[in-house]
Protein backbone atom coordinates (compact mmCIF):
# COMPACT_ATOMS: atom_id res chain seq x y z
CA UNK A 1 0.00 0.00 0.00
CA UNK A 2 1.12 3.03 -0.37
CA UNK A 3 1.89 6.01 2.19
CA UNK A 4 0.55 9.47 1.03
CA UNK A 5 1.28 12.30 3.25
CA UNK A 6 0.28 15.61 2.02
CA UNK A 7 2.56 17.61 0.23
CA UNK A 8 3.23 21.41 1.47
CA UNK A 9 1.54 22.44 -1.79
CA UNK A 10 -1.76 20.93 -1.42
CA UNK A 11 -4.54 22.59 0.36
CA UNK A 12 -5.61 22.35 3.85
CA UNK A 13 -8.49 19.60 4.25
CA UNK A 14 -10.03 22.21 6.05
CA UNK A 15 -9.94 24.59 3.45
CA UNK A 16 -11.52 22.57 0.69
CA UNK A 17 -14.58 21.08 2.36
CA UNK A 18 -17.03 23.16 3.91
CA UNK A 19 -17.37 22.36 7.66
CA UNK A 20 -20.19 20.80 8.42
CA UNK A 21 -19.60 17.93 5.60
CA UNK A 22 -15.97 18.01 7.02
CA UNK A 23 -17.55 16.98 10.14
CA UNK A 24 -19.82 14.59 9.19
CA UNK A 25 -16.90 12.63 7.37
CA UNK A 26 -16.46 10.18 10.23
CA UNK A 27 -19.92 8.86 9.11
CA UNK A 28 -19.01 8.25 5.37
CA UNK A 29 -15.60 6.67 6.86
CA UNK A 30 -17.89 4.15 8.60
CA UNK A 31 -19.73 3.58 5.44
CA UNK A 32 -16.61 3.50 3.80
CA UNK A 33 -15.71 0.90 6.47
CA UNK A 34 -18.31 -1.30 5.02
CA UNK A 35 -17.95 -0.53 1.21
CA UNK A 36 -14.42 -1.51 1.51
CA UNK A 37 -12.46 1.46 2.68
CA UNK A 38 -10.17 2.08 0.08
CA UNK A 39 -13.42 2.42 -2.69
CA UNK A 40 -14.84 4.85 -0.32
CA UNK A 41 -11.74 7.05 -0.02
CA UNK A 42 -11.31 6.99 -3.14
CA UNK A 43 -14.87 8.26 -4.32
CA UNK A 44 -14.81 10.77 -2.07
CA UNK A 45 -12.15 12.03 -3.25
CA UNK A 46 -10.31 12.91 0.22
CA UNK A 47 -6.65 12.54 0.85
CA UNK A 48 -5.98 8.97 2.86
CA UNK A 49 -4.76 8.66 6.11
CA UNK A 50 -1.42 9.26 5.98
CA UNK A 51 -0.81 5.58 8.13
CA UNK A 52 -0.99 3.08 5.87
CA UNK A 53 -1.47 0.20 8.45
CA UNK A 54 -4.47 1.66 10.08
CA UNK A 55 -5.90 2.93 6.55
CA UNK A 56 -9.63 3.08 7.05
CA UNK A 57 -9.81 2.09 10.60
CA UNK A 58 -13.09 3.82 12.01
CA UNK A 59 -11.72 5.86 14.73
CA UNK A 60 -14.74 6.08 16.48
CA UNK A 61 -13.90 7.88 19.62
CA UNK A 62 -15.45 9.30 23.06
CA UNK A 63 -14.77 12.55 25.12
CA UNK A 64 -12.32 11.54 27.73
CA UNK A 65 -11.60 12.62 31.01
CA UNK A 66 -8.36 14.97 31.94
CA UNK A 67 -8.72 17.08 28.89
CA UNK A 68 -7.75 20.37 29.29
CA UNK A 69 -9.66 23.01 27.70
CA UNK A 70 -6.86 25.20 26.75
CA UNK A 71 -7.19 26.46 22.64
CA UNK A 72 -5.73 23.39 20.75
CA UNK A 73 -2.64 23.64 18.94
CA UNK A 74 -3.35 23.50 15.19
CA UNK A 75 -3.42 20.05 13.08
CA UNK A 76 -0.40 21.71 10.71
CA UNK A 77 1.18 22.93 13.45
CA UNK A 78 1.43 19.79 15.39
CA UNK A 79 1.76 17.86 11.53
CA UNK A 80 4.85 20.37 10.55
CA UNK A 81 7.05 21.06 13.73
CA UNK A 82 8.21 18.10 15.91
CA UNK A 83 11.09 15.98 16.57
CA UNK A 84 11.37 12.75 14.84
CA UNK A 85 15.14 12.22 14.76
CA UNK A 86 14.51 8.47 12.76
CA UNK A 87 13.72 11.37 10.06
CA UNK A 88 16.80 13.74 10.92
CA UNK A 89 17.04 16.46 13.36
CA UNK A 90 15.37 19.31 12.30
CA UNK A 91 11.66 20.08 13.49
CA UNK A 92 10.21 20.09 9.52
CA UNK A 93 12.19 16.96 8.58
CA UNK A 94 9.64 14.38 10.14
CA UNK A 95 6.93 15.79 7.56
CA UNK A 96 8.81 15.88 4.73
CA UNK A 97 10.69 12.64 4.97
CA UNK A 98 7.21 10.63 6.77
CA UNK A 99 7.21 8.78 3.50
CA UNK A 100 10.47 7.17 5.14
CA UNK A 101 8.41 5.10 7.62
CA UNK A 102 6.61 1.85 6.75
CA UNK A 103 3.70 0.88 9.05
CA UNK A 104 2.18 -1.83 6.72
CA UNK A 105 2.48 -4.47 7.72
CA UNK A 106 2.72 -3.64 11.79
CA UNK A 107 2.93 -5.46 14.09
CA UNK A 108 3.26 -4.76 18.44
CA UNK A 109 4.77 -7.25 20.59
CA UNK A 110 4.26 -7.90 24.09
CA UNK A 111 6.41 -10.18 26.44
CA UNK A 112 8.52 -10.07 28.87
CA UNK A 113 7.89 -11.15 32.56
CA UNK A 114 4.45 -11.46 31.85
CA UNK A 115 2.08 -14.68 32.10
CA UNK A 116 -0.26 -13.29 28.83
CA UNK A 117 2.32 -12.34 26.25
CA UNK A 118 1.53 -11.72 22.78
CA UNK A 119 2.43 -10.79 19.22
CA UNK A 120 -0.69 -8.69 17.31
CA UNK A 121 -1.34 -7.06 14.12
CA UNK A 122 -1.40 -3.76 15.09
CA UNK A 123 -5.61 -3.11 14.28
CA UNK A 124 -5.84 -6.68 16.19
CA UNK A 125 -4.14 -4.74 18.99
CA UNK A 126 -6.21 -1.45 19.09
CA UNK A 127 -9.79 -2.96 17.86
CA UNK A 128 -10.68 -4.25 21.53
CA UNK A 129 -10.59 -1.00 23.24
CA UNK A 130 -12.94 1.73 23.12
CA UNK A 131 -10.93 5.10 22.24
CA UNK A 132 -11.58 8.11 23.85
CA UNK A 133 -10.09 12.04 23.23
CA UNK A 134 -7.41 12.87 25.46
CA UNK A 135 -6.58 16.72 25.03
CA UNK A 136 -3.31 17.08 26.43
CA UNK A 137 -0.41 19.35 26.88
CA UNK A 138 2.51 18.67 25.04
CA UNK A 139 5.86 20.09 26.70
CA UNK A 140 9.29 19.66 24.75
CA UNK A 141 12.37 19.42 26.65
CA UNK A 142 13.96 22.10 24.02
CA UNK A 143 11.38 25.18 25.76
CA UNK A 144 8.38 24.45 23.32
CA UNK A 145 4.58 23.78 23.90
CA UNK A 146 1.49 22.45 22.32
CA UNK A 147 -1.64 21.68 23.25
CA UNK A 148 -2.89 18.31 21.24
CA UNK A 149 -6.07 16.08 20.75
CA UNK A 150 -5.01 12.94 20.86
CA UNK A 151 -7.41 9.96 20.48
CA UNK A 152 -6.36 6.57 21.89
CA UNK A 153 -6.72 4.38 25.35
CA UNK A 154 -5.09 3.70 28.01
CA UNK A 155 -2.15 1.95 28.68
CA UNK A 156 -3.33 -0.08 31.87
CA UNK A 157 -5.54 -2.03 29.56
CA UNK A 158 -2.39 -3.73 27.58
CA UNK A 159 -0.41 -3.96 31.08
CA UNK A 160 -3.57 -5.81 32.74
CA UNK A 161 -4.39 -7.92 29.84
CA UNK A 162 -0.67 -9.20 29.73
CA UNK A 163 -1.05 -10.04 33.49
CA UNK A 164 2.66 -9.01 34.32
CA UNK A 165 4.53 -10.89 37.30
CA UNK A 166 5.30 -9.41 40.86
CA UNK A 167 8.75 -9.14 39.91
CA UNK A 168 7.61 -7.00 36.76
CA UNK A 169 8.44 -3.42 38.18
CA UNK A 170 9.58 -1.66 35.10
CA UNK A 171 8.02 -1.39 31.14
CA UNK A 172 10.41 -0.77 28.42
CA UNK A 173 9.35 0.29 25.06
CA UNK A 174 11.11 0.43 21.58
CA UNK A 175 10.27 1.60 18.00
CA UNK A 176 11.34 0.43 14.63
CA UNK A 177 14.93 0.06 13.10
CA UNK A 178 14.82 0.62 9.90
CA UNK A 179 18.03 2.45 8.37
CA UNK A 180 17.28 1.17 4.95
CA UNK A 181 14.35 3.43 4.83
CA UNK A 182 14.89 5.95 7.57
CA UNK A 183 17.63 8.44 7.03
CA UNK A 184 18.08 9.55 10.51
CA UNK A 185 19.26 6.02 11.88
CA UNK A 186 22.03 6.04 9.29
CA UNK A 187 23.60 9.60 10.26
CA UNK A 188 27.34 8.53 11.63
CA UNK A 189 27.41 8.58 15.29
CA UNK A 190 29.86 11.89 15.26
CA UNK A 191 27.18 14.10 14.05
CA UNK A 192 24.40 12.65 15.56
CA UNK A 193 25.73 12.66 19.32
CA UNK A 194 25.63 8.94 19.25
CA UNK A 195 22.48 8.26 19.11
CA UNK A 196 21.80 4.47 19.81
CA UNK A 197 19.04 3.15 17.62
CA UNK A 198 16.12 1.61 17.67
CA UNK A 199 14.65 4.36 19.81
CA UNK A 200 13.85 3.26 23.53
CA UNK A 201 12.10 4.54 26.14
CA UNK A 202 10.85 3.08 29.63
CA UNK A 203 8.29 3.80 32.36
CA UNK A 204 8.14 2.50 36.27
CA UNK A 205 5.33 0.22 36.79
CA UNK A 206 3.21 3.06 38.39
CA UNK A 207 3.30 5.62 35.75
CA UNK A 208 2.68 3.27 33.27
CA UNK A 209 -0.41 1.98 34.93
CA UNK A 210 -1.29 5.96 35.54
CA UNK A 211 -4.75 6.46 33.99
CA UNK A 212 -2.92 9.62 32.41
CA UNK A 213 -0.67 7.00 30.32
CA UNK A 214 -2.52 6.42 27.23
CA UNK A 215 -1.26 4.81 23.68
CA UNK A 216 -2.03 7.16 21.11
CA UNK A 217 -3.76 6.17 17.55
CA UNK A 218 -5.19 9.44 16.14
CA UNK A 219 -5.01 12.81 16.21
CA UNK A 220 -7.48 15.64 16.21
CA UNK A 221 -10.13 12.67 14.15
CA UNK A 222 -7.73 10.78 12.26
CA UNK A 223 -5.50 8.36 12.66
CA UNK A 224 -1.79 9.34 13.69
CA UNK A 225 -0.09 10.49 10.72
CA UNK A 226 3.43 9.08 10.60
CA UNK A 227 5.19 12.14 11.09
CA UNK A 228 3.48 11.91 14.74
CA UNK A 229 4.33 8.38 15.42
CA UNK A 230 2.14 5.75 13.55
CA UNK A 231 0.53 3.63 13.78
CA UNK A 232 0.73 3.75 17.40
CA UNK A 233 2.59 5.86 20.12
CA UNK A 234 3.33 6.32 23.65
CA UNK A 235 1.76 9.82 25.37
CA UNK A 236 2.34 10.75 28.67
CA UNK A 237 1.76 13.87 29.46
CA UNK A 238 3.87 14.96 33.05
CA UNK A 239 6.86 14.19 31.32
CA UNK A 240 8.46 15.82 28.46
CA UNK A 241 7.74 14.69 25.17
CA UNK A 242 11.13 12.86 24.37
CA UNK A 243 9.50 10.03 26.68
CA UNK A 244 6.22 9.95 24.84
CA UNK A 245 8.06 7.06 22.03
CA UNK A 246 6.59 6.97 18.90
CA UNK A 247 6.07 4.23 16.24
CA UNK A 248 5.82 1.18 19.24
CA UNK A 249 6.89 -2.18 18.00
CA UNK A 250 7.69 -3.75 21.39
CA UNK A 251 6.60 -3.45 24.97
CA UNK A 252 8.41 -5.31 27.13
CA UNK A 253 7.95 -6.31 31.07
CA UNK A 254 11.47 -5.74 32.91
CA UNK A 255 12.88 -5.97 36.73
CA UNK A 256 15.11 -3.26 36.54
CA UNK A 257 15.18 0.20 34.93
CA UNK A 258 15.22 -0.25 31.44
CA UNK A 259 18.47 1.70 28.96
CA UNK A 260 16.42 4.41 27.41
CA UNK A 261 17.74 6.21 24.09
CA UNK A 262 18.61 10.28 25.15
CA UNK A 263 19.64 9.00 29.10
CA UNK A 264 22.10 6.85 27.21
CA UNK A 265 23.22 9.38 24.72
CA UNK A 266 23.39 11.86 27.37
CA UNK A 267 22.83 10.70 30.93
CA UNK A 268 23.47 13.75 32.56
CA UNK A 269 21.36 16.21 30.17
CA UNK A 270 18.23 13.57 30.27
CA UNK A 271 17.56 11.58 33.27
CA UNK A 272 15.38 8.43 33.19
CA UNK A 273 12.22 10.04 34.49
CA UNK A 274 12.37 13.54 33.14
CA UNK A 275 9.29 14.68 34.66
CA UNK A 276 8.64 18.55 33.33
CA UNK A 277 10.22 20.23 36.04
CA UNK A 278 10.73 24.23 35.60
CA UNK A 279 13.53 23.97 38.86
CA UNK A 280 15.11 21.89 37.42
CA UNK A 281 16.87 22.89 34.29
CA UNK A 282 18.90 21.25 31.29
CA UNK A 283 22.53 21.17 31.61
CA UNK A 284 22.56 24.02 29.15
CA UNK A 285 19.45 25.76 29.11
CA UNK A 286 16.51 26.80 31.44
CA UNK A 287 13.66 24.84 32.21
CA UNK A 288 11.36 27.57 33.90
CA UNK A 289 9.13 29.22 30.65
CA UNK A 290 8.22 27.80 27.65
CA UNK A 291 6.82 29.27 24.43
CA UNK A 292 3.38 27.73 23.12
CA UNK A 293 3.40 27.43 19.58
CA UNK A 294 1.14 30.35 18.06
CA UNK A 295 2.28 32.43 21.10
CA UNK A 296 4.07 35.18 21.29
CA UNK A 297 5.55 35.97 24.74
CA UNK A 298 7.41 32.60 26.67
CA UNK A 299 4.98 31.58 29.64
CA UNK A 300 5.73 30.06 32.72
CA UNK A 301 6.40 26.38 32.48
CA UNK A 302 4.58 24.16 34.98
CA UNK A 303 5.65 21.56 37.90
CA UNK A 304 4.45 18.12 35.73
CA UNK A 305 3.36 20.36 33.37
CA UNK A 306 0.37 21.37 35.18
CA UNK A 307 -0.72 17.50 36.03
CA UNK A 308 1.30 17.19 39.23
CA UNK A 309 -2.41 17.06 41.43
CA UNK A 310 -2.90 13.53 39.74
CA UNK A 311 0.62 12.69 39.85
CA UNK A 312 2.86 14.15 41.98
CA UNK A 313 1.53 11.62 44.99
CA UNK A 314 3.74 8.89 42.81
CA UNK A 315 7.17 11.24 43.56
CA UNK A 316 6.40 11.90 47.10
CA UNK A 317 9.60 11.62 48.91
CA UNK A 318 12.10 11.72 45.65
CA UNK A 319 14.73 14.00 45.39
CA UNK A 320 13.80 15.20 42.05
CA UNK A 321 16.58 17.38 41.72
CA UNK A 322 18.79 13.75 41.90
CA UNK A 323 16.07 11.87 39.99
CA UNK A 324 15.58 14.15 37.22
CA UNK B 1 29.30 43.77 -2.28
CA UNK B 2 27.35 45.65 0.82
CA UNK B 3 24.11 44.80 -1.21
CA UNK B 4 25.11 41.13 -1.79
CA UNK B 5 25.81 40.85 1.87
CA UNK B 6 22.51 42.32 2.99
CA UNK B 7 20.58 39.51 0.51
CA UNK B 8 20.39 37.07 3.51
CA UNK B 9 18.97 39.91 5.81
CA UNK B 10 16.32 40.96 3.39
CA UNK B 11 15.58 36.70 2.59
CA UNK B 12 15.08 36.47 5.97
CA UNK B 13 12.79 39.57 6.11
CA UNK B 14 10.95 38.39 3.38
CA UNK B 15 10.26 35.45 5.04
CA UNK B 16 9.32 36.63 8.29
CA UNK B 17 6.54 38.25 6.03
CA UNK B 18 5.17 34.96 4.71
CA UNK B 19 6.98 34.28 2.06
CA UNK B 20 8.87 31.51 0.81
CA UNK B 21 7.06 29.12 3.12
CA UNK B 22 7.22 31.79 6.01
CA UNK B 23 9.24 31.21 9.38
CA UNK B 24 6.94 27.67 10.37
CA UNK B 25 5.32 26.88 14.16
CA UNK B 26 8.07 28.85 15.90
CA UNK B 27 8.56 31.67 13.97
CA UNK B 28 10.75 33.12 16.66
CA UNK B 29 13.21 30.08 17.30
CA UNK B 30 13.27 29.95 13.61
CA UNK B 31 14.38 33.20 13.43
CA UNK B 32 16.84 33.14 15.95
CA UNK B 33 18.29 29.82 13.75
CA UNK B 34 18.56 31.93 10.74
CA UNK B 35 19.97 35.35 12.07
CA UNK B 36 22.57 33.19 13.77
CA UNK B 37 23.98 30.98 11.04
CA UNK B 38 23.98 34.09 9.01
CA UNK B 39 25.80 35.88 11.81
CA UNK B 40 28.40 32.94 11.56
CA UNK B 41 28.83 32.81 7.90
CA UNK B 42 29.22 36.89 7.74
CA UNK B 43 31.94 36.57 10.61
CA UNK B 44 33.63 33.40 8.74
CA UNK B 45 33.71 35.04 5.67
CA UNK B 46 34.92 38.70 7.28
CA UNK B 47 37.85 36.39 8.96
CA UNK B 48 38.41 34.61 5.57
CA UNK B 49 39.70 38.27 4.00
CA UNK B 50 42.90 38.28 5.34
CA UNK B 51 44.33 34.82 4.38
CA UNK B 52 43.03 35.41 1.15
CA UNK B 53 45.30 38.29 0.71
CA UNK B 54 48.00 36.06 1.64
CA UNK B 55 47.32 33.58 -1.25
CA UNK B 56 46.22 35.01 -3.80
CA UNK B 57 48.35 38.11 -3.58
CA UNK B 58 45.00 40.41 -4.24
CA UNK B 59 45.58 42.93 -2.31
CA UNK B 60 42.07 44.77 -3.44
CA UNK B 61 40.26 42.16 -1.07
CA UNK B 62 41.43 43.91 2.02
CA UNK B 63 39.60 46.98 1.47
CA UNK B 64 36.62 45.35 2.10
CA UNK B 65 37.47 43.68 5.42
CA UNK B 66 36.11 46.47 7.22
CA UNK B 67 32.99 46.61 5.68
CA UNK B 68 32.74 42.48 5.84
CA UNK B 69 33.33 43.12 9.46
CA UNK B 70 30.62 45.29 10.54
CA UNK B 71 28.25 43.49 8.56
CA UNK B 72 28.94 40.63 10.06
CA UNK B 73 28.78 42.79 13.37
CA UNK B 74 25.31 44.09 12.07
CA UNK B 75 23.98 40.18 11.57
CA UNK B 76 25.32 39.46 15.28
CA UNK B 77 23.57 42.26 16.45
CA UNK B 78 20.54 41.79 14.58
CA UNK B 79 20.70 38.05 16.20
CA UNK B 80 21.31 39.49 19.96
CA UNK B 81 18.25 41.55 19.82
CA UNK B 82 15.94 38.91 18.30
CA UNK B 83 16.37 36.75 21.32
CA UNK B 84 16.38 39.95 23.67
CA UNK B 85 13.27 41.90 22.25
CA UNK B 86 11.10 38.33 20.65
CA UNK B 87 12.42 35.68 22.61
CA UNK B 88 12.41 37.15 25.90
CA UNK B 89 10.61 40.15 25.46
CA UNK B 90 12.75 42.65 27.68
CA UNK B 91 12.31 40.21 30.44
CA UNK B 92 14.85 41.45 32.13
CA UNK B 93 14.74 38.38 34.77
CA UNK B 94 15.34 36.16 32.14
CA UNK B 95 18.15 38.16 30.64
CA UNK B 96 19.65 38.61 33.60
CA UNK B 97 19.26 34.13 34.09
CA UNK B 98 20.64 33.37 30.79
CA UNK B 99 23.22 35.63 31.06
CA UNK B 100 24.83 34.42 34.41
CA UNK B 101 23.82 30.85 34.51
CA UNK B 102 23.39 29.42 30.60
CA UNK B 103 27.17 28.87 29.42
CA UNK B 104 25.98 28.98 25.82
CA UNK B 105 24.49 32.66 26.15
CA UNK B 106 27.56 33.95 27.98
CA UNK B 107 29.90 33.06 25.31
CA UNK B 108 27.15 34.28 22.73
CA UNK B 109 27.21 37.69 24.62
CA UNK B 110 30.99 38.05 24.74
CA UNK B 111 31.47 37.38 21.24
CA UNK B 112 29.10 40.20 20.55
CA UNK B 113 30.31 42.62 22.95
CA UNK B 114 34.03 41.63 21.35
CA UNK B 115 32.68 42.51 17.77
CA UNK B 116 31.01 46.08 19.59
CA UNK B 117 34.44 46.75 20.65
CA UNK B 118 35.85 46.21 17.24
CA UNK B 119 32.92 47.67 15.20
CA UNK B 120 33.65 51.12 17.53
CA UNK B 121 37.13 51.38 16.94
CA UNK B 122 37.20 50.60 13.09
CA UNK B 123 37.49 54.25 12.04
CA UNK B 124 40.25 55.33 10.31
CA UNK B 125 40.42 58.05 13.06
CA UNK B 126 40.69 54.87 15.77
CA UNK B 127 42.90 52.84 13.80
CA UNK B 128 45.34 56.32 14.14
CA UNK B 129 45.18 56.85 17.75
CA UNK B 130 45.21 53.10 18.43
CA UNK B 131 48.18 52.45 16.30
CA UNK B 132 49.95 49.17 17.74
CA UNK B 133 47.37 48.71 20.33
CA UNK B 134 44.64 48.34 17.45
CA UNK B 135 46.61 45.73 16.00
CA UNK B 136 46.93 44.02 19.09
CA UNK B 137 42.65 44.72 19.56
CA UNK B 138 41.30 43.67 16.53
CA UNK B 139 42.99 40.14 17.22
CA UNK B 140 39.95 39.99 19.23
CA UNK B 141 37.88 38.79 16.36
CA UNK B 142 39.59 35.13 16.48
CA UNK B 143 38.12 34.89 20.10
CA UNK B 144 34.89 36.26 18.96
CA UNK B 145 35.09 33.44 16.16
CA UNK B 146 36.20 30.63 18.50
CA UNK B 147 33.40 31.36 21.28
CA UNK B 148 30.79 31.62 18.35
CA UNK B 149 31.67 28.25 17.29
CA UNK B 150 31.23 27.06 21.34
CA UNK B 151 27.92 29.46 21.24
CA UNK B 152 26.36 26.71 18.47
CA UNK B 153 27.99 23.52 20.20
CA UNK B 154 26.40 24.20 23.25
CA UNK B 155 23.00 24.50 21.89
CA UNK B 156 22.78 21.76 19.18
CA UNK B 157 20.65 18.62 20.47
CA UNK B 158 22.40 15.61 18.55
CA UNK B 159 22.88 17.25 15.53
CA UNK B 160 26.60 18.30 15.09
CA UNK B 161 27.34 17.69 11.33
CA UNK B 162 26.84 21.77 10.38
CA UNK B 163 28.51 23.32 13.64
CA UNK B 164 31.41 20.60 12.23
CA UNK B 165 31.88 22.66 9.01
CA UNK B 166 32.05 25.69 10.32
CA UNK B 167 34.42 24.75 12.91
CA UNK B 168 36.42 23.11 10.31
CA UNK B 169 36.69 26.62 8.34
CA UNK B 170 37.45 28.59 11.52
CA UNK B 171 40.39 26.17 12.51
CA UNK B 172 41.53 26.60 8.43
CA UNK B 173 41.80 29.96 8.67
CA UNK B 174 43.12 30.10 11.96
CA UNK B 175 45.66 27.47 11.14
CA UNK B 176 46.58 29.40 7.73
CA UNK B 177 47.31 32.42 9.78
CA UNK B 178 49.87 30.55 11.96
CA UNK B 179 51.68 29.22 9.43
CA UNK B 180 51.96 32.34 7.59
CA UNK B 181 53.08 34.57 10.16
CA UNK B 182 55.93 31.46 10.83
CA UNK B 183 57.30 31.37 7.48
CA UNK B 184 57.28 35.02 6.74
CA UNK B 185 59.19 35.71 10.36
CA UNK B 186 61.80 32.75 8.85
CA UNK B 187 61.46 34.82 5.47
CA UNK B 188 62.83 37.97 7.85
CA UNK B 189 65.06 36.12 9.78
CA UNK B 190 66.95 34.92 6.78
CA UNK B 191 67.09 38.18 4.98
CA UNK B 192 68.66 39.41 8.06
CA UNK B 193 71.25 36.83 7.76
CA UNK B 194 72.05 37.85 4.28
CA UNK B 195 72.41 40.78 4.57
CA UNK B 196 74.89 40.93 7.95
CA UNK B 197 76.91 38.65 6.58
Amino acid sequence: MLIRTRRRSDPARSEITPKAIYQRRREFLRVGVGLGAGVALGGLGMSAPASAALRGFELDFEPGDFSTDESKTPYDEVTSYNNFFEMGPGKSDPKTYADQLKTDPWTVKVDGLCDNPGEYAVEDFISPWSLEERIYRMRCVEGWSMVIPWIGFELNRIIEKAEPRGDARYVAFESIYDPDNLRGQRRRPASSGGLQWPYTEGLRMDEAMHPLTILAVGLYDEVLPNQNGAPIRLVVPWKYGFKSIKSIQHIRFVEDEPPTLWNQAQPDEYGFYSNVNPDVDHPRWSQRTERRIGEFRRRRTEMFNGYGDEVASMYEGMDLTEYF
Amino acid sequence: MLLLSLVPAVWIGLRALGWFDGLGANPIEKLLELSGTHAMIALLIALAVTPLRQMTGLAWVTRLRRMLGLVAFGYVTAHALIWLGLDLFFDWELVLYDLTERPFVMVGFAAWVILLALAVTSTDGAQRRLRKKWVWLHRGVYVAGVLAILHFLWLARADYGEVAVYAAILAFLLGWRVVYSWISARRVRARRAATAS
